[in-house]
């Protein structure tokens, strides 16, 4: 495909071409490749149908899964059980496991027990056990997030409301909460004790360590009419400026997105649920029902790989048809 | 912008810039608040429908969700009872309380916001 805009009757900078090509990126699970500092990811499809193109040396690999929303029922995907153990057999298909995941949020749909129960039931056919989660706002509907806390955050050291940080081969990860006390009117917020936690807890660290910060809501702004965005993310990502690769993983929206801005690569994951519309596309950010022989081509996962030496993380999005 | 831009990358940031651009129906629009005597407030869209609503003391008010998503109603100023996360086709039922304005949103979506004006009986 063209990576160039060859019609462009709107003037406005896209083709239909590069506009289908945007919609195509939208929502799949990634595989992310820290390969050398430089995120790819990949569709579940692609991983499956093109796996020898993955790289094969890296340091670390790991894999983002995200907005799972167990529980939902409705016409957009009336099994979403289904898909994630779909997604969660591509991960056991992979010819090198990646060595964790990241669960990115809207792990339920509803905050209910039996919907994280269904959750967890379904993992422990995983062969990858080690998790790293943070909430969306689904997880955190009716107890400012305590059931999540108490299921989730028992294998790091978490502060706050649930953020925390970890190191994996030379890499610096940061888990982030933006999907709680949020103000009227406003988008994501992640507070002023998380913003000072945060700049502590990267003041130390050299300039050259690979930074991979992930969180449920865009840290970058994609489209504040529809809450695509965090309010005070900017501070956040202040912090991280000096640092020559820094990686940012974000769930909620349901599709692809990515931003290169300096040093930080922005990426958002498919659902393995169901997707999302494309910004401005529809009257609401609502679950799109697409045709049923298309779903599993708009869901999916990200791959991340790492290679020390190299500037930037590779990430690789693969979806589930 | 017309000229050829490298890489998907690019064009995947540009249709997100060109999409906020154009014009699009905000969540939230303002209603015909002729419904008003029946005290109902649809969740649609990610909108609160009427935005805004004007009751009298005393009366009931109801908010039913419509959408496929969860939705909650939060007074901004917690002068009133907040709701649970609403499903599909679940209500919410308030009493109009003292007269005065009294705003409210969904904590799940801050970008919906609503107004009850609460009159004299």
């Amino acid at each position: 495909m063209s990576d160039y805009i060859s019609h462009d009757h709107e003037h406005d900078g896209i083709d239909r071409r590069g506009f289908l090509q945007c919609m195509a990126w939208a929502g799949t699970g990634l595989l992310w490749t820290v390969s050398g500092g430089v995120l790819a990811s990949k569709t579940l499809a692609q991983i499956a149908k093109a796996a020898d193109a993955l790289p094969s040396a890296t340091d670390l690999s790991f894999l983002q899964i995200s907005d799972s929303h167990i529980g939902f029922s409705k016409e957009a995907n009336k099994d979403v059980t289904e898909t994630f153990k779909i997604a969660l057999d591509r991960i056991n298909a992979m010819p090198t496991p990646p060595s964790f995941l990241i669960h990115t949020g809207d792990i339920t749909q509803l905050s209910k027990p039996e919907e994280f129960d269904t959750f967890d039931q379904v993992l422990k056919s995983c062969k990858t056990k080690d998790v790293f989660y943070v909430p969306g706002e689904h997880d955190v509907l009716n107890d400012g997030g305590k059931l999540y806390r108490d299921r989730y955050l028992k294998s790091v050291e978490a502060k706050g409301s649930g953020w925390y940080s970890f190191n994996k081969n030379g890499v610096h990860f940061i888990g982030l909460v933006n999907v709680l006390d949020l103000q009227a009117g406003g988008l994501g917020q992640l507070g002023d004790e998380q913003l000072e936690w945060l700049e502590a807890d990267v003041k130390d660290l050299g300039t050259s360590t690979p930074i991979v910060v992930f969180a449920h809501i865009p840290l970058w702004t994609v489209y504040p009419q529809w809450g695509w965005g965090t309010s005070d993310s900017e501070r956040a990502l202040g912090y991280l400026k000096r640092f020559g690769s820094v990686t940012v993983l974000n769930g909620h929206i349901h599709q692809v997105l990515q931003k290169v801005e300096g040093n930080i690569t922005f990426h958002t994951a498919m659902s393995t649920a169901f997707p999302q519309p494309a910004p401005g596309t529809a009257p609401s950010p609502g679950p799109m029902t697409v045709p049923a022989e298309k779903l599993r081509s708009m869901l999916g996962l990200a791959s991340v790989q790492y290679k020390q030496g190299k500037a930037a993380l590779a990430v690789v999005d693969s979806n589930l048809s | 912008m017309t000229t050829p831009t490298p890489k998907s990358k690019t064009i995947a940031l540009l249709c997100v810039i060109s999409l906020s651009l154009s014009p699009f129906a905000l969540a939230g629009e303002m209603k015909d608040a002729d419904s008003s005597k029946q005290n109902k407030i649809e969740i649609k869209d990610f909108a609160f429908n009427p935005q805004t609503l004007t009751v009298k003391s005393g009366e009931k008010i109801t908010w039913i969700n419509r959408d496929e998503e969860p939705h909650t109603v939060v007074s901004v100023e917690k002068q009133f009872k907040k709701s649970t996360a609403l499903d599909t086709d679940q209500e919410f039922t308030i009493t109009a309380g003292a007269p005065g304005t009294y705003t409210y949103f969904c904590s799940v979506h801050p970008k919906m916001t609503g107004t009850i004006v609460v009159v004299k009986s």
